[in-house]
């Protein structure tokens, strides 16, 4: 199998969360995946639309996110990308320490390093901060 | 179809509120919160989740399950788990918050502990 690529540019709102699950779903079923394993993939796109919508983009419907979805024999790659200020993800309070478990947000990022097998951010050139999530086949 | 039906059901004076559908960010998180406020404002601070017809929770939806149950808690109330899904179980290991829930996969066993 040679390696698929398709592109998604959403608004920032929550409804485009949703949107850009059903298009990776799509995509990843038509790379192979079955229903049990695109469990891992919706989860993570989800989790990294909704940050950059909500965290990234500030709800900023002018701003768009850009999703790259990627298929090779060996892995899936999705990238998300933002509009926003961009934030250091090693300050981002880890959510099962005992004074956090009560509060109501701020697990995301902790799904979504649990569900895929290598997870990155950076600064993409030309504004805004990318995070590119890999799941091995 | 709404993506999170709630119905309600009285034992005593435990509330079980019967989910089906997806606990996401957005609507599914919104109902639950806005059922679990009428309750408190009802009075009814016994509350019993069952999620069994629940098949998709992601954070946002975790964080509304924290967030009712500091909120049943604040108004004296208990608020505890029936049925859960492989993956909502799974979820609730990796935020480690199996350790804050009360879960019961049955619904007797469930309703004894409120005496």
């Amino acid at each position: 199998m040679t390696a698929e690529t398709t592109e998604i540019k959403l608004p920032s709102r929550l409804e485009s969360i949703d949107k850009a699950v059903v298009e990776a779903l799509k995509f990843a079923t038509s790379a192979g995946f079955s229903e049990e394993e695109t469990y891992p993939i919706d989860m993570a796109v989800r989790e990294a639309v909704a940050n950059a919508v909500k965290h990234g983009n500030l709800l900023d419907e002018t701003k768009q996110v850009e999703i790259a979805l990627s298929s090779s024999d060996t892995d899936f790659e999705i990238s998300v990308r933002d509009f926003g200020e961009g934030f250091a993800v090693e300050e981002i309070p880890d959510p099962t320490n005992p004074e956090n478990l009560l509060k109501a947000n701020g697990r995301g990022i902790l799904f979504i390093r649990t569900f895929m097998d290598e997870v990155e951010w950076f600064h993409h050139p030309k504004g805004g901060t990318v995070i590119k999530m890999t799941k091995k086949r | 179809m709404a993506e999170l039906n709630i119905s309600e059901r009285q034992a005593g004076d435990i509330t079980i509120l019967d989910m089906d559908g997806k606990v996401t960010i957005g609507e599914g998180s919104v109902a639950l919160r806005s059922t679990i406020r009428r309750l408190l404002g009802e009075g009814k601070s016994k509350i019993l989740l069952n999620l069994g017809q629940v098949g998709y929770v992601d954070s946002s939806g975790i964080g509304e399950l924290v967030s009712s149950f500091t909120a049943v808690n604040k108004e004296g109330g208990t608020l505890k788990l029936l049925n859960l899904t492989q993956k909502i179980q799974d979820l609730l290991a990796i935020t480690k918050l199996l350790t804050v829930f009360d879960t019961f996969d049955n619904e007797g066993d469930a309703l004894s502990s409120y005496q």
